[in-house]
């Protein structure tokens, strides 16, 4: 019995398809979250069509890949969204969606508690209105509070609520736990990645060492009740592991599909160093997954670099390849976040060497800043109206002879 | 409850549960595979090839599975 390899080396060179695959379904979002990793705000004209997106669920279903976690932007604004929903179930493709709240009406809440192979993922940043909306935007904390109230009314037991830890929100993990608990949800932390828009905010955002150690000491304490999507296992280096796979999967078992079909290593590093493809080319997802240059190149054995003689290497590989990219660290190196307080130290190296440029995300869907408001009427010189030329002409430009000069 | 072959085995999925579950001997495989099939899981076993010296792993490999749901004894048992 037994295999050549431990299962975690197995996973390290990949997989026939993702166990965990994050699909972005549009960029367009009602809220403007200073950390969003996809930088989202507006819709791409670009983004998948609904044909084009049941094609993919048909993909996911020949690959067998159990289900799929849709984000985005706000994946619920896209007018296809329920039908796609539909759509995965019957090709039994289970969706897990996450959402502000926003639509989840008591329609919708109905409709989803009904299914084994959906579910939901509430993202709340702050567990007061206050520390949320200072993230996520005024009125927030609101729509997120009013749709778990909404699932919890129509019987969905389970669902996830989704937290982002900061360094604003890292003292208040119980207040998280309480409020999945009145909602009979589950309690999800995931860690902010200087990723996106987040890398604007990652300086003042990330919790402090200190933080970081007690969030630690609360997962181990509350074991598998609380869910982490792995997604803080550089923590392992503290001693013990935290319950999951405890590695990065970036193109090994996880990827991201964004809006447009392309295809990255991980949801948190958008960024063309990472793009391995289109779903829209030849050979479609299946080819980019099984053979991308660079895929192939993260199944490779990787050298611990810097990391490698570091007592605590085996436990946390040297983090997230994302958090270091992002802020400008080597890849084989540590992770910013190292709980042994290497990663401060090679910060503060790049730091020295000359402020370096860091990668910026790409691409960048955000609104463009509202303009100030204008208190004082706006001055404008309204023209003589002319009469159409002709009673059916609707060229706007009818009647106008440019003059010369 | 979905069943999909890997290099290093398998990957066991429940729909219901949402829980993951890996299969690394070729064997158990085969066995969980064809549990339906046989009246019992020791037949099941046998019919795989199942030494009596492996049968006490592969026992405890479906009890593991039996407590997460992804497999269960038959209706009408």
């Amino acid at each position: 019995m037994g295999s050549p390899l431990p299962l975690v080396e197995q996973f390290q060179r990949g997989l026939e398809a993702p166990i965990c695959l994050t699909w972005e379904l549009t960029y367009a979002c009602n809220l403007s979250c200073v950390h969003c990793l996809s930088s989202s705000g507006r819709r791409d004209p670009r983004e998948l069509t609904t044909a084009e997106c049941k094609a993919l669920i048909d993909e996911f279903e020949r690959m067998q890949v159990f289900y799929v976690n849709i984000g985005g932007g706000e994946p619920t604004v896209r007018p296809d969204f329920w039908e796609l929903v539909d759509y995965a179930v019957a090709h039994r493709v289970g969706v897990k969606f996450s959402t502000n709240g926003i639509r989840i009406t008591p329609e919708v809440a109905r409709r989803l508690t009904g299914s084994d192979y959906v579910d939901v993922q509430i993202s709340l940043d702050g567990a007061t209105e206050q520390v949320n909306d200072a993230v996520r935007g005024a009125g927030s904390y609101r729509t997120a509070v009013r749709a778990m109230s909404t699932l919890a009314a129509a019987g969905f037991g389970g669902f996830k609520l989704s937290v982002v830890v900061t360094r604003q929100n890292a003292g208040q993990l119980d207040d998280f736990a309480a409020l999945a608990d009145e909602y009979g949800a589950q309690l999800r932390l995931t860690r902010l990645r200087p990723a996106g828009r987040g890398a604007d905010v990652w300086d003042e955002l990330h919790p402090t060492s200190a933080q970081q150690r007690a969030v630690y000491d609360w997962l181990v304490a509350h074991g598998e009740n609380v869910l982490t999507g792995d997604s803080f296992f550089h923590l392992a280096g503290y001693g013990r592991a935290l319950p999951g796979l405890n590695l990065c999967g970036a193109g090994r078992v996880v990827c991201l599909v964004d809006p447009i079909g392309d295809v990255y290593a991980c949801p948190f590093a958008i960024h063309e160093s990472f793009l391995a493809g289109n779903v829209r080319g030849d050979g479609g997802f299946t080819r980019v997954w099984r053979e991308s240059e660079l895929f192939a190149d993260l199944r490779r054995p990787q050298s611990g670099g810097a990391c490698a003689s570091c007592s605590a290497f085996d436990a946390c590989r040297g983090g997230c390849m994302a958090a270091k990219f992002f802020t400008g660290l080597p890849l084989d190196g540590p992770d910013p976040e190292c709980v042994l307080g290497h990663g401060e130290a090679a910060l503060a190296a790049v730091g020295v060497a000359g402020g370096a440029t860091l990668p910026r995300p790409s691409p960048d869907h955000s609104r463009p800043p509202r303009p100030p408001r204008q208190s004082s009427p706006v001055p404008v010189t309204i023209g003589r109206r002319r009469p159409p030329s002709r009673a059916c002409d609707e060229d706007p430009l009818a009647g106008f002879v440019p003059r010369a000069g | 409850m979905a069943v999909r072959p890997e290099p290093f085995g398998a990957l066991l999925y429940h729909f219901g549960t949402r829980r993951l579950t890996f299969l690394k001997d070729p064997m158990v495989l085969t066995v969980v595979r064809s549990l339906a099939e046989h009246p019992s899981a020791r037949s099941a076993c046998e019919s795989a090839g199942m030494t009596a010296r492996a049968l006490p792993a592969c026992e405890r490999a479906l009890a593991t599975l039996a407590s997460s749901q992804m497999i269960r004894e038959r209706d009408g048992r």
